[in-house]
């Protein structure tokens, strides 16, 4: 299934040309998407070094969950919304970047590790939560997040260099990765 | 002042990190993981002298927690920020986003090592509310300017 129909008619469109061509309002999303970072991606840390037992010890798992969640989820939503009108203004190249799509895949992953712990030893939460270093599936959970999001915005941040952009000519690799199809850009 | 500029970017360091496809790529990557880090060892802290966040907890104890991670992260952006410079010091002679980051840079480091530092130590209750908000305010305007101009640098010149 390729999704590069829909890129192509999406990169059509006026508000993607709109985005695309202007001198502020891309920009201003792009410094958006990455300051937002210090709230989703550093709140996010502070948790996963707290789940690692490394920081906050005195301050029990479910209090700091709960005060800084709305947080998280706030500014979750902050990058989605200007992620989304990112690609929406470079649909086509972003579909066929690998950093892209190693970032959506990582994204996926750090989703399901976020969903393991909170259907798993987060419900348990009350036995372990208190004070002081958590249990070994709570502080792998939270190893793993920060691999995950640290992968996220790496990658993310990778978009922008257009080392294996497909009309450079890429090996056959990255061609596959890509999704290069001969002819499209 | 221009002759430093250059002199820093002519420097083989300079050159290498110039040069290199991806010495520059790597060093912003993990400029912008310390941004990240920093960003919330900042936030928590000026979020909860608003009353926000960790609101159990005292001020001081909350400051306490976030200073190592705050310090650690200010050091490492504070290296890999010195490297992008001198990979493009003659263009940061030139931008203006580059003169209000470093200055915006300076007020923020000094008012969070004096001013913020102390008001967030201080013991519970002995701070007002409204001193505490004014910090909280003073430090998120400072450290949102030197991100933003920062982030500046890159779309100017």
């Amino acid at each position: 299934m390729s999704l590069l129909p829909f890129c192509q008619w999406l990169a059509e469109t006026q508000g993607s040309i709109a985005l695309h061509e202007s001198s502020y309002m891309y920009p201003l999303l792009e410094s958006s998407h990455v300051l937002t970072l210090c709230l989703f991606v550093g709140m996010s840390v502070l948790l996963d070094l707290r789940l690692l037992g490394w920081t906050m010890r005195r301050i029990p798992v479910g209090e700091i969950t709960s005060r800084i969640l709305p947080w998280m989820i706030g500014g979750f939503v902050l990058m989605v919304v200007t992620g989304l009108l990112l690609f929406y203004a470079i649909p086509i190249r972003s579909y066929q970047n690998v950093f892209f799509r190693l970032k959506m895949i990582t994204l996926v992953l750090a989703g399901l590790n976020a969903w393991t712990y909170h259907v798993g030893i987060h419900k348990k939460i009350g036995e372990w939560g208190a004070e002081g270093r958590p249990p070994r599936r709570a502080r792998w959970a939270g190893a793993m997040s920060l691999i995950l999001w640290a992968v996220v915005v790496v990658s993310g941040r990778m978009i922008a260099y257009n080392w294996f952009d497909c009309d450079l000519g890429q090996s056959a690799f990255i061609n596959w990765a890509a999704g290069c199809v001969p002819g499209v850009r | 002042m221009f002759e430093y500029f250059h002199a820093i970017e002519f420097s083989a360091a300079g050159q290498m990190i110039k040069n290199s496809s991806w010495a520059f790529a790597v060093t912003e990557s993990v400029h912008l993981l310390a941004l990240s880090v920093i960003g919330g060892a900042v936030l928590i802290v000026d979020l909860r002298m608003l009353g926000f966040g960790l609101k159990r907890q005292p001020v001081a104890d909350v400051a306490a927690d976030a200073y190592p991670i705050m310090v650690a992260s200010l050091v490492v952006m504070l290296v890999t920020g010195f490297m992008l410079f001198m990979s493009e010091a003659v263009k940061c002679y030139y931008s203006q986003p580059f003169l209000v980051k470093m200055i915006a840079l300076a007020l923020a480091i000094t008012f969070t090592f004096t001013v913020r530092r102390k008001v967030a130590r201080a013991a519970d209750g002995r701070i007002s509310p409204a001193v505490y908000r004014t910090v909280a305010l003073v430090s998120l305007m400072l450290w949102f300017t030197v991100g933003a101009a920062g982030r500046w640098i890159g779309f100017s010149g």
